[in-house]
């Protein structure tokens, strides 16, 4: 039965995520922005949370509870209230869910329980690589098996800064697409901190691997390998719901605004042209909220999604970017003012446009 | 319960079933029907009246998806043709009219013959614009006095833009609900409804609009002089609440316009069932040449067509979507009149851009009457008119998200 309520249970996560990301995110935005550092007691706190722990699996501590559409609940709410804190809380998943789906015994033994014990953990995975063309089911960088290691060249960028853990490379394997875990000491990888239009407040970087060796057991899935295609769909069902969490965030700003703001003796809200502007905004994030949703559940729902997730990520990212830029136009000056949150906004949903994931839901 | 997208069998049988009556009963008179404005489609309207309205559409015992099925209906339906299903013999907007506002004698009183075994084709319809008054819905002048004498309505005034107005207003049997006031002093508080029977002395048919599309629907002007309808033809209470205007008092008028909650999903379905007429005759003829979507090429990769392709179908489902989650909240008994119009907004204007994207991909060919895409283009366009313009619902989804009330928001 077509059904658009959440169950009990995701409207239950989702308000705790919902008055998370307003009592703890949101108040640090602009200064996680500003000095471009991750407030780690909310990292934490969410950590306490369990928002990754709970999709992975009980054998290793998990909550056994995975579902895309939760996921999208969650990114939605966390991304609302800061996208980059959103995605500072979500790195462990960005690692901890392609291992969970592919790994080998050993890779979730040491991933996954890691993750799932008391300190968080930061996960990084290197997808995105520094090229106008560049393609994400086909990057440049290379994996080639050499005897019982392989050898890694390429760049990547926007990549978490890795912390104890391996990071996830994806890399070309001959004709296939596979992935990686790399230890971000080895030999051959240079790292360097980026400095980005939006996102400032997550310490990404720039890598380059220039022959680095890794052992074949680190291949994800090992001999078998793992669908890394796949992952990459379920990512953009995240990325989308995230894209639809700073379009709300948004929107929601600017109305509150436009109610204040007075010109001409009324609030500007209760002229048609900022009036109608606010009401396309709402339309357009509920329509590309539900093709999120749609795609989200068929991945719970064991469907192919690639039409799905592709469309929907389009779509959100469209509308991220139109929203903001709306937000800032109903600021009028003051939106381009760093005292308020649109011009954030606008910085960060642009970032869309570029930016892939392996699953994280 | 929880969020999902997996329409029940029998939601899916009713597509199967409607789908079929739009492929092997209106396509295939679409063309002839449109170039023909003002001719009755003979065949659809008895083929309908025969057979079309007894069949099930295999209905199942199970769960439904409730109001969702109608809307899938109606899509499917205009997806074959947009004017033949305005054409339909049924109780259509008039139909919602007695349904929403009548009591239970009156409902049997006006809509029996449309469920009567045999007879001839019938329309129902709802006459609301005038000359001066479209959005506007409070400002209508035609008047309704009640005659004690006779114990009757007496209505004079003029009406435009009534669909299937010719059906219902000259076939007896079929009933006309028009919307006059009792009391032009007291504003939206003195509208009301009358179900006014075909055929009724006083009522005269002026003539039919010439339309850019839905040319097979007849699109009547309606002129009422001294027209008497019984007492009992009145829908809802003959009450003017006037204690204050901008409160209380229009709990009549707002009741009347309740009834756009359950048909702007209705019209939003509609537009989505032409819209994608037009994007599946594009993509199937640009596949035939070897242009297929790519979903996982990168963006520097992509061509203009593919893009235009994308965000055709993104946009078409969204609104598909949104119609369908307004009306989940209908089957539910939940107010919707937020999500009808956000469904009705987005429809209205997605689909008027994909077919006219649709003519467009396709060249000299897509303007040409030989396709198709050229009459669901101009079919489109009226989907973000009627049943309120896309800048009505704006207003509506404006005033909610804001809440404002009418009078701070106009």
């Amino acid at each position: 039965m077509i059904e658009f309520q959440p169950s009990d249970d995701q409207a239950l996560i989702a308000e705790t995520v919902r008055q998370f990301a307003e009592n703890e995110v949101r108040p640090q935005a602009r200064t996680c922005d500003e000095t471009g550092e991750m407030p780690a007691e909310i990292v934490s706190a969410a950590h306490e949370l369990g928002l990754v722990a709970n999709a992975l699996p009980e054998a290793v501590g998990g909550g056994g509870e995975r579902s895309a559409v939760t996921g999208c609940l969650i990114a939605e709410e966390l991304a609302w209230g800061d996208l980059a804190i959103a995605v500072g809380i979500l790195t462990p998943s960005l690692v901890g869910l392609p291992v969970a789906d592919f790994g080998t015994d050993e890779q979730k033994n040491t991933v996954l329980k890691a993750l799932c014990g008391s300190e968080f953990q930061a996960g990084a995975l290197a997808i995105t690589e520094p090229e106008f063309d560049f393609d994400v089911f086909r990057p440049r960088t290379t994996a080639t098996r050499n005897g019982d290691h392989y050898v890694i060249e390429g760049r990547k960028c926007q990549v978490p800064a890795p912390g104890e853990l391996p990071m996830l490379v994806t890399a070309m394997e001959g004709d296939a697409l596979q992935a990686f875990l790399v230890d971000a000491k080895s030999s051959g990888i240079d790292r360097k901190r980026e400095s980005n239009l939006g996102l400032r407040g997550l310490a990404t970087e720039e890598i380059t691997l220039s022959g680095v060796e890794v052992p074949a057991s680190a291949r994800l899935g090992g001999e078998a390998g793992a669908d890394v295609r796949s992952l990459i769909v379920r990512g953009r069902v995240a990325m989308a719901a995230m894209a639809i969490g700073v379009a709300r965030a948004a929107f929601e700003t600017s109305r509150d605004y436009a109610k204040e703001r007075e010109t001409f003796g009324a609030p500007i809200a209760t002229r048609q042209a900022i009036a109608f502007k606010l009401a396309d905004m709402a339309i357009e994030i509920d329509g590309a909220r539900l093709l999120t949703w749609e795609a989200a559940w068929r991945l719970d729902d064991g469907k192919d999604a690639l039409r799905e997730a592709t469309l929907a990520y389009q779509q959100a990212q469209k509308v991220a970017l139109t929203v903001s830029d709306g937000a800032v136009q109903v600021f009028g000056g003051h939106g381009y003012i760093r005292d308020y949150l649109p011009e954030m906004h606008l910085r960060n949903a642009s970032g869309f446009a570029s930016f892939e994931a392996l699953s994280l839901v | 319960m929880a969020i999902s997208f997996e329409p029940t069998e029998n939601t899916v049988a009713a597509k199967e079933h409607f789908n079929s009556i739009a492929m092997e009963q209106m396509r295939p008179i679409s063309r002839r029907y449109d170039e023909n404005e003002g001719e009755v489609p003979t065949e659809w309207v008895e083929w309908w009246w025969n057979t079309g309205r007894k069949q099930t559409s295999g209905k199942l015992d199970g769960p439904s998806d409730g109001f969702i099925q109608a809307c899938v209906q109606a899509e499917e339906l205009c997806f074959g043709d947009a004017a033949l299903y305005l054409r339909m013999p049924t109780p259509a907007l008039g139909g919602s009219a007695v349904g929403a506002a009548g009591t239970s004698e009156q409902k049997v009183q006006f809509l029996k013959h449309f469920h009567a075994d045999g007879g001839h084709p019938i329309w129902g319809a709802m006459a609301i614009t005038e000359p001066q008054a479209g959005s506007d819905a409070s400002a209508i002048e035609t008047t309704a006095e009640f005659d004690e004498a006779s114990d009757e309505w007496v209505i004079n005034g003029q009406k435009i833009f009534c669909t299937a107005g010719k059906g219902s207003s000259t076939v007896d049997g079929g009933f006309t609900v028009v919307w006059a006031t009792i009391d032009p002093e007291a504003g939206r508080a003195g509208i009301k409804s009358f179900v006014v029977p075909a055929n009724t002395p006083g009522m005269e048919l002026v003539g039919c609009e010439k339309k850019l599309g839905i040319r097979a629907s007849d699109t009547a002007t309606l002129r009422f002089e001294n027209c008497r309808v019984p007492r009992d033809h009145l829908l809802g209470s003959a009450e003017v609440k006037k204690k204050d205007p901008k409160k209380a008092g229009d709990k009549g008028f707002k009741g009347v316009l309740a009834t756009f909650d359950a048909s702007r999903p209705i019209v939003a379905a509609m537009a989505v069932g032409v819209g994608r007429a037009s994007l599946d005759f594009v993509k199937e003829n640009l596949a035939e040449r070897g242009v297929e979507i790519r979903y996982d090429a990168p963006p520097a990769e992509l061509t203009a067509l593919e893009r235009d392709l994308m965000e055709m179908e993104a946009e078409l489902q969204a609104a598909r979507l949104l119609t369908w989650r307004a009306a989940s909240l209908i089957s539910k008994g939940r107010p919707n009149n937020l999500e009808a119009s956000m469904a009705k907004a987005k429809a209205g204007l997605a689909v008027t851009r994909i077919t006219q994207k649709a003519v467009g991909l396709l060249g000299a060919e897509g303007y040409s009457t030989k396709l198709m895409v050229e009459k669901w283009m101009r079919d489109a366009k009226i989907n973000d008119i009627y049943e309120g313009t896309q800048q009505i619902n704006q207003l509506i989804v404006a005033r909610r998200i804001l809440d404002y009330p009418s009078s701070v928001l106009r």
